[in-house]
């Protein structure tokens, strides 16, 4: 039988605020444990939550970026359970109401584009930490991360492979990044997806019982750990097996998922609204406010770049790929004045090589967005060829300097002088007399011997064009 | 200079007749003889007190007083206090030190009062007697046999038996009024929102008010002056321009009948079933005297008060339920001494940390917010809510305040009712409404009914329109200013 998977992602991403989503202590990661927890976050007696404004211009963001329903009115509740760094003894998230409601977010997976729908988007508060071993047959509770904001992402079961899975998830990484929502820092846990999957014959419209993957926090395992569960649910199937409702964890050592707790075991959380807040409303005009912030979309920017640059859709994806390589592009082009052709190639070539070979953020380039525009002005106006500049940005990157003083300083003009170029040219074709005769005799080759022979007597500061030019006229 | 007015304390302090300090030692002398038998205190620390009160005397002497500076006041033990210990009347908080001021605390300690202790209350605010207490129970200072009410019976004691110059309460579903009757004083329960819950320990959020308990309804202005306004740290604080509820006070003090015009409404459901019979006469007794004062009575119905309990039942143990799960032993408060897992650890801890009515209303709560029970229980509880709010607003189309018993009888018996759950709710059945629908209610002395051959005090129920506490005040003081009740005091305590 040939078999379909469906996958569903619910993913949790920590937002940039400075202050936590219902008390006033710092969301700083790595600060030294409980130094981060004030009477809100320690949940001492009588204290009450306050609802921080920024988390829900964060959860508007994300809606507009999503083109999803934002809630007129949403409400916050209580999800109960005990748990030792749930120090309230329950999680203020929403659930009947979310702040998000339906949008939608599309994917490019290889050649063909997916639309995959977005349910919902809620705010919530995250819990604490247990910290294992810390102190001899105890276990401590750190309570820094009690109240850190999240805005919890879920899709409909729209995906049908780990690449498709993988593909959502790297888009939405990208577009929380992008709204700067989020640092996306998935080491820190600040991005984390909860992967639901499922099998079923295909052809079937019937779901299969889903099994729940926690807390994946890299692409890679989330690759790996579809895989297994996919290839493990189908054999358990046919192999006359049942598949049981779970929530399963992904052993990256092993590359295997394990069953956590089955759905008998599940927590019956007795939601209910959290009388401490008011429900949350969200005028229009909130709206617009949020609206007038928010950056440019990458869609809209790619459509842009091909319109106003003429680049082809590649280029324009390829220089979208992050608001930092799209801010750095457009701020070339702006200094440069020039073709955005030229920038776009530079960019995405010899930038972005170097970047990749020292493993740096763009945000780390040592030639700067106004620096590469001085190298591409004088590649325009032809005063270094496309090849010296190579060199002159080697030495920029290097930190030697601006591009016209390397140039100065290394002598690396192009000499447009016909008459020196004409004197060059004269000594090669004195010196050749084989490759002249070679020409003449047809061989068309050896005209581009010769015009190699003379940048290198340039020793590469010779104008190409005007070389070609001149060297046909004698050839003659 | 027990039995003064808040204004003749602030008066005698201005004038030098009697430091901060002396009023102070004064109190706590009456509370050394006093307390070890009405149990109404649970933490009394002179120190603390008096520090308070030598800095209140320096206000007083650079002219920066205000007019509850200097005047000690008592605070029901459920504001947490910086550096005191609160308890909540709860073995969980036995030992729980304050780490920081509640906004009433905060806002008492600005306007220059003294704290002169934490009154004893039933635990976590859940009882009507002050029987629930893990701190013992508080006797009725008018006949010490008897509960002073609850949850607010510390405070109540201390009202009656002065042994302080006023107090603070609180009020899920009478917990200030139903004492307040009870032990023959005044008190009030704001509109939900007026006082800030910030450091107020919750028993039922929605429902929770925090509100002054004083000998009369201009002390109770005073206080709402200091207690009333808006704090950040209360998502349910309302934002509203500051009321000075002294303003009218005045006003009709040389008139005849000074509420010509008032329109009181007389719920007929208030006077039905389960209403003691003394109590119903000194009650009517009152609303007759306010006819003379010039008021109109007009019949009224409020025809799902019969309701209010069963909806309580549901609402206000399922936000516990809630509330209470943070006294786990993880992070302060009892944990149990042995255990051998974590599970175990919250289960003795909890077990042995709260006391009966406590577990019964969590279960109650737990129970009534699980899945296939929420429909039928917590979402049907919540849409009747909503039709006794409406009872209200029909209401008061009709009249301007509204008035009736505010407990069904007198103070009961210590013991009387412990057994059985049912009957002690049922205390609550005038009060409770005014909770669900956040109005604004109040009790007053009304006289007194002959029980068993001793004078048990009765309180009258005032209740108004959102936000009308000054209007309120005002019905009060033309009242207190005709009848003596408030002002008489228990035997033995002088």
């Amino acid at each position: 039988m040939e078999w379909e998977v469906v996958i569903g992602l619910e993913t949790h991403t920590q937002l940039r605020t400075k202050s936590k989503i219902f008390s006033g202590a710092s969301t700083t990661y790595g600060a030294e444990p409980n130094t981060q927890a004030c009477e809100v976050s320690i949940a001492l007696p009588g204290v009450l939550p306050v609802l921080n404004k920024e988390a829900v211009k964060c959860a508007i963001k994300f809606g507009l970026a999503v083109n999803a329903e934002i809630a007129p009115r949403s409400v916050f509740a209580r999800k109960n359970y005990f748990y030792p760094d749930l120090p309230k003894g329950y999680q203020i998230s929403q659930y009947e109401l979310p702040v998000v409601g339906k949008g939608s977010l599309t994917i490019q997976v290889g050649d063909t584009e997916k639309t995959i729908r977005i349910t919902r988007a809620h705010l919530e508060e995250d819990a604490g930490k247990s910290v294992h071993g810390a102190q001899e047959g105890m276990s401590g509770i750190d309570l820094n991360r009690a109240g850190t904001p999240l805005l919890e992402i879920v899709t409909e079961p729209d995906m049908r492979s780990a690449a498709e899975a993988v593909a959502y998830a790297k888009k939405l990484h990208e577009l929380v990044q992008w709204i700067g929502i989020c640092d996306g820092n998935m080491q820190e846990g600040s991005f984390r997806c909860d992967v639901n999957v499922s099998v079923r014959p295909k052809g079937s419209d019937k779901l299969g019982t889903r099994r729940e993957i926690k807390n994946l926090n890299s692409f890679k395992f989330m690759q790996q750990a579809i895989e297994y569960e996919t290839r493990w649910q189908i054999e358990t199937l046919e192999d006359g097996g049942k598949i049981e409702q779970a929530t399963v964890l992904f052993n990256p050592d092993t590359g295997e998922t394990r069953s956590m707790r089955s759905k008998e075991e599940a927590n019956d959380y007795r939601y209910f609204p959290d009388p401490d807040l008011l429900p949350l409303e969200i005028t229009e005009v909130d709206k617009s406010a949020v609206e007038a912030e928010m950056p440019e979309l990458p869609q809209a920017m790619v459509a842009r770049f091909v319109s106003d640059y003429k680049l082809s859709a590649y280029d324009a994806d390829t220089l979208t790929s992050s608001r930092a390589i799209a801010d750095y592009f457009e701020a070339t082009v702006k200094a440069f004045g020039g073709e955005p052709k030229l920038a776009a190639n530079w960019v995405m070539g010899s930038v972005a090589a170097k970047l990749n070979e020292e493993d740096k953020d763009i945000s780390a380039s040592p030639v700067s967005s106004t620096q590469l525009a001085g190298l591409l002005k004088r590649i325009a106006d032809n005063t270094i060829s496309n090849k010296i500049a190579r060199e002159v940005f080697d030495a920029m990157w290097a930190g030697e300097g601006e591009a016209d003083a390397i140039i100065e300083k290394k002598g690396l003009k192009q000499v447009t002088d016909s008459g020196a170029i004409e004197a060059i040219i004269d000594e090669v074709l004195a010196a050749n007399v084989a490759m002249v005769e070679e020409f003449k005799a047809g061989k068309e080759k050896a005209f581009n011997a010769l015009v190699g022979q003379c940048m290198k007597a340039s020793k590469g500061k010779a104008n190409p064009a005007q070389v070609n030019e001149v060297l046909k006229k004698k050839l003659g | 200079m027990i039995n003064s007015s808040l204004k003749q304390l602030g008066a005698m302090l201005a004038s030098k007749q009697i430091s901060s300090v002396e009023m102070t030692q004064e109190f706590l002398d009456r509370i050394a003889q006093h307390n070890a038998e009405l149990n109404a205190y649970i933490t009394v620390d002179a120190e603390k007190s008096l520090a308070q009160a030598v800095a209140a005397d320096q206000r007083i002497a650079n002219g920066t007083a205000e007019p509850l500076t200097g005047i000690p006041i008592a605070q029901k033990d459920i504001f947490v206090a910086k550096g005191w210990k609160t308890t909540c009347g709860s073995r969980m908080l036995e030992n729980f030190i304050g780490p920081y001021d509640a906004s009433v605390i905060e806002r008492f300690d600005a306007a220059g009062a003294v704290n002169l202790g934490k009154t004893n209350m039933d635990e976590f605010a859940m009882g009507s007697s002050n029987e629930t207490s893990y701190f013992g129970g508080v006797k009725n200072p008018w006949d010490r046999s008897r509960v002073p009410g609850g949850s607010s019976g510390g405070s109540a004691a201390a009202v009656a038996a002065r042994l302080c110059a006023a107090a603070t309460g609180t009020d899920t579903g009478g917990s200030i009024r139903q004492p307040a009757s009870l032990c023959g004083f005044s008190g009030l329960k704001p509109t939900y929102g007026l006082v800030s819950r910030y450091g107020m320990i919750a028993f039922a959020s929605s429902l929770d008010q925090a509100g002054p308990m004083a000998k009369s309804c201009e002390d109770m202005a005073l206080m709402m002056n200091v207690m009333t306004g808006f704090d950040e740290r209360d998502s349910t604080s309302l934002q509203r321009d500051k009321e000075d509820y002294t303003r009218d006070l005045a006003k009709h003090e040389s008139s005849d009948r000074p509420l010509a015009g008032l329109k009181v409404g007389q719920p007929r459901e208030f006077f039905a079933e389960g209403l003691d019979a003394t109590v119903a006469k000194v009650v009517q007794d009152a609303i007759e005297q306010y006819r003379k004062l010039g008021a109109e009575i007009v019949d009224i119905s409020l025809p799902n008060t019969k309701l209010s309990i069963p909806v309580y039942y549901v609402l206000a143990p399922a936000e516990a339920s809630s509330n209470l799960s943070r006294y786990d032993g993880v992070r302060y408060g009892h944990r149990a001494a042995q255990y051998t897992d974590l599970m175990d650890m919250y289960c003795k801890t909890r077990a042995e940390g709260f006391g009966a009515e406590v577990k019964r209303r969590i279960l109650i709560g737990t129970y009534v917010l699980s899945a296939g029970y929420y429909d039928a229980y917590y979402l049907k509880a919540q849409q009747i809510r909503r039709l006794i709010a409406q009872d209200f607003e029909q209401a008061f189309k009709q009249c301007d305040i509204i008035m009736g018993p505010t407990a069904p009888g007198t103070a009961f018996r210590a013991g009387e009712k412990t057994n059985d759950p049912v009957a002690m709710y049922l205390e609550d059945l005038y009060t409770i409404a005014v909770n669900l629908a956040g109005l604004p209610g109040m009790s007053i002395p009304a006289g007194f009914a002959e029980v068993e051959g001793k004078n048990l005090p009765v309180g009258l129920q005032v209740i108004g329109n959102y936000f009308d506490e000054a209007r309120m005040l005002n019905v009060g003081h033309a009242y207190q200013q005709v009848t003596d009740w408030h002002t008489r005091m228990p035997e033995g305590i002088a």
